[in-house]
């Protein structure tokens, strides 16, 4: 099983960034995600097993800690940094703070029954099987043929990334290139940087509004004109600032003190 | 087993993590343990999302793009969890789940 | 091993590799510590009018931590009985760790990094934020309640600190373009008026507002409300003793390293002793690229380590001078001051870059630089004076002060 997608080749060669080298972050790649595949398998059946709640908070911190490395070991440096900031630095500590308001003695224990225990397990167990079955359909997928984490450019920054753009611009405004081949050779060096793992600045354009997503043919107008047309994330990134607005003072207004109201006897 | 460590590996694991999560919500008495649970499934899923995006170099920064938004609203969703739970304590004096049941018929 | 279909022989040198850098960094935590206890006992002295050790490893104790450190590791290793013991053990190691983690991203030359990322700041930042969870766990499971109140005040405050710390470190991100801390501190070579401190008025004040945040987030004094011991006995590590113990303090004294590091790096021009050249480059020219590199990161290395023992010997130094703050004036600098402060510099730099004009931008940081230079002149010459004006009937050690209104003090 193969994926396509890949942004057309275009003539513009030279405006391609310099080559990329090979470090060994692939050959580990096996290993270590043996590793952190073994402890967060553990981690988290423990997360269920264990009838303290402080406890299933700190195996739940090493299953989190192990997906970000997931993340790393994907390539996805940004998304595995939000992941130890927001879960770990945030909500962990939230859930834990949570469970020493709620405490009334310490180390809390509430048992789950027996039977319970048998049902979930069961139900647990079809649940796993389905999806693992489903998963042995799609067969292997192997990694692409690169690979993010490999190829590193260690100074590039946006200084860089605003030559090549303004480059481009100029080729554009002395008319040696058409638009097509603008917005080719925009997508061209979008796919260059994030597979250099310099993909933050690549998210961060796609969230205020730039195109950055894959490339595609879209036909508009009655003229059946053909265009090329890339994604942007300016409106999730703004439904999530709002969302995020009203969760503050949703929790701040559910969560503030009041006189405890006494439970009928 | 495989050359390669390739999709199918990261999906078996997010699937792992989704049923723990699962069975978590279920099998847990203590409404901060259900939310522990649901921090699970959510996690599994987000695996699945950037081995997808890793994959497929086509979606590359979609996949990076819904992990985020799962993670910001998993955040958000756990504030509005855990001030629900709050509440639910100064009001019944436990955070046991089963002795929410006033609206049971 | 046909299961796991790799070969560990074909692999040993990069598993000798990240060996040999976990040696390194974690040598260096070793050595940093080591020092940074030293200095602090001989700091604390000298401020309170006394000499600090003297006795251990010839006439300044150079080798009194050492033989703490052997103390430490001999002593009773005591887990309470009311304790979670696995919680009780865990906890400084996670601490320890996430201290630890926060090296692998910081630069101490150029390319002088264990990995080199491009959100290597963020990373910094979200590795420290996960020290607060080993001290929450040691809160929690010392099963006592000095240690409670501690972790409890040190999640109130670390979680309230994040968020200044992040924003100030925005403001030279914003500036730079680049959140690898490699880059952010080449940009800042070839000379200290380069240093991002002196770019503009917001990242000057950024780095104040950092420094203070830094040092709540380190849970130093003035804001180590988390172990008063006035209050609480010894906070969060009340019940801890021997190897423990000595992880919760290697993981504090590494995180000290660390923020310094993030404010050299982002504000001081890393690695840059404020000359006019870049050493690797400096001595590429005649050295060949092999050896300049070599020979040059030896001085910056040397350099940034020297910098960074400076900044923390600047919170040693607020530490043993200021008092104390109660646990909602913590909160009240966090909340009502800080957080606004942070998010004005931040507007405040995009404004800058976008709406001063360019000419304006690029000579700006001279103009700061001198500002900054004549401050320090005028200060060093009214210490001076002060110094030598102090009058002889007057308590000892008390200076005349200049302008303060009511001062009935002796007159000459």
């Amino acid at each position: 099983m193969t994926f396509s997608g890949e942004p057309q080749a275009t003539k513009l060669g030279r405006l391609r960034l310099p080559a990329k080298q090979r470090l060994p972050m692939d050959d580990l790649q096996p290993l270590l995600f043996w590793i952190i595949a073994l402890m967060m398998g553990t981690c988290a059946v423990a997360t269920v097993v264990t009838q303290n709640i402080v406890r299933a908070a700190t195996w739940l911190l090493f299953t989190l800690a192990g997906t970000s490395g997931m993340f790393f070991l994907l390539g996805a440096d940004l998304v595995g940094t939000i992941q130890l900031l927001v879960y770990v630095g945030g909500t962990l500590v939230l859930v834990v703070f949570g469970v020493m308001l709620t405490a009334q003695g310490p180390f809390i224990n509430m048992k789950t029954s027996g039977a319970e225990w048998a049902i979930s397990a069961v139900v647990g167990i079809l649940l796993l099987s389905v999806l693992v079955i489903g998963t042995s359909k799609i067969g292997h997928v192997g990694p692409p043929e690169k690979s993010a984490a490999a190829r590193f450019q260690p100074t590039y920054t946006l200084a860089s990334q605003r030559e090549v753009r303004d480059r481009l611009e100029l080729e554009r405004g002395r008319g040696s290139i058409d638009e097509d081949q603008y917005y080719l050779a925009i997508a061209r060096l979008d796919k260059e940087q994030v597979a250099q793992a310099s993909y933050s600045a690549v998210i961060g354009r796609g969230f205020i509004g730039e195109p950055v997503g894959p490339v595609h043919e879209e036909t508009v107008g009655k003229s059946n004109k053909t265009i090329l047309v890339r994604a942007h994330y300016l409106l999730p990134f703004e439904i999530v600032s709002i969302h995020l607005l009203v969760v503050l003072i949703g929790a701040a207004y559910l969560a503030r003190a009041k006189r405890r109201r006494r439970v009928a006897a | 087993m495989t050359e390669t460590i390739g999709l199918e590996h990261y999906l078996f694991l997010g699937a792992l993590l989704f049923v723990c999560g699962a069975v978590c919500m279920a099998t847990k008495r203590n409404a901060i343990g259900v939310l522990i649970g649901v921090e699970l499934v959510l996690n599994g899923a987000n695996i699945n999302l950037v081995a997808f995006a890793h994959f497929n170099p086509a979606f590359e920064i979609e996949g990076m793009i819904f992990a985020l938004m799962v993670i910001v609203l998993a955040a958000g969703e756990a504030a509005v969890a855990l001030a629900i739970v709050l509440n639910f304590y100064n009001n019944h004096m436990t955070v046991d789940v089963d002795t929410a049941e006033e609206l049971k018929g | 091993m046909a299961l796991f279909a790799f070969s560990f022989w074909a692999l040993w040198p990069y598993l000798l590799a990240i060996f040999a850098a976990f040696i390194l960094i974690f040598g260096f935590m070793l050595v940093s510590a080591i020092f940074s206890v030293w200095l602090e006992r001989k700091v604390a002295g000298r401020i309170q009018d006394r000499l600090g050790p003297t006795r251990v490893g010839g006439k300044f104790g150079w080798l009194q931590t050492l033989a703490d450190g052997i103390k430490l590791l001999v002593k009773e290793d005591i887990i309470p009985t009311s304790a979670d013991h696995m919680l009780f053990r865990a906890g400084p190691y996670i601490a320890l760790v996430g201290s630890f983690m926060a090296f692998l991203a910081l630069p101490f030359g150029n390319g002088v990094v264990a990995r080199e990322m491009n959100v290597a700041v963020f990373f910094m930042l979200a590795v420290m934020s996960t020290e607060v969870f080993g001290i929450i766990l040691i809160g929690y499971g010392s099963g006592s309640k000095w240690s409670l109140f501690g972790g409890m005040r040190e999640a109130a405050q670390m979680v309230s600190y994040e968020i200044p710390m992040a924003l100030c470190v925005l403001v030279p991100v914003i500036v730079a373009g680049s959140m690898n801390l490699n880059a952010v501190a080449l940009q800042q070579k070839n000379g200290i008026w380069n240093w991002y401190i002196f770019h503009d008025p917001f990242t000057f004040g950024a780095f104040w507002t950092y420094f203070t945040c830094a040092m709540a987030s380190c849970k130093r004094a003035p804001f180590d409300l988390a172990e008063a011991e006035s209050e609480l006995v010894a906070g969060f590590h009340t019940e801890y003793s021997g190897f423990r113990w000595l992880s919760i303090f290697m993981a504090e004294y590494g995180s000290m390293f660390a923020v310094s590091g993030i404010a050299n790096v982002m504000f001081l021009g890393g690695w840059s002793l404020g000359l006019p050249f870049e050493m690797t480059e400096l001595f590429g020219s005649f050295l060949g690229e092999t050896w300049g590199t070599i020979v040059g990161n030896l001085i910056n290395v040397t350099v940034f380590i020297f910098k960074g023992w400076f900044l923390v010997f600047v919170m040693m130094w607020v530490r043993w001078t200021l008092p104390r703050l109660r646990i909602d004036q913590v909160m009240m600098t966090c909340l009502k001051y800080l957080v606004p402060i942070s998010c004005v510099l931040l507007m405040g730099v995009s404004l800058w870059l976008l709406v001063v004009p360019q000419f304006i931008q690029a000579y700006f940081n001279w103009l700061m630089f001198g500002v900054c230079v004549a401050l320090l002149v005028v200060l060093i010459r009214q210490w001076y004076s002060w110094a030598s004006s102090v009058p002889s009937d007057a308590m000892p050690g008390m200076w005349r002060s200049i302008g303060v209104p009511g001062y009935q003090g002796a007159k000459r």
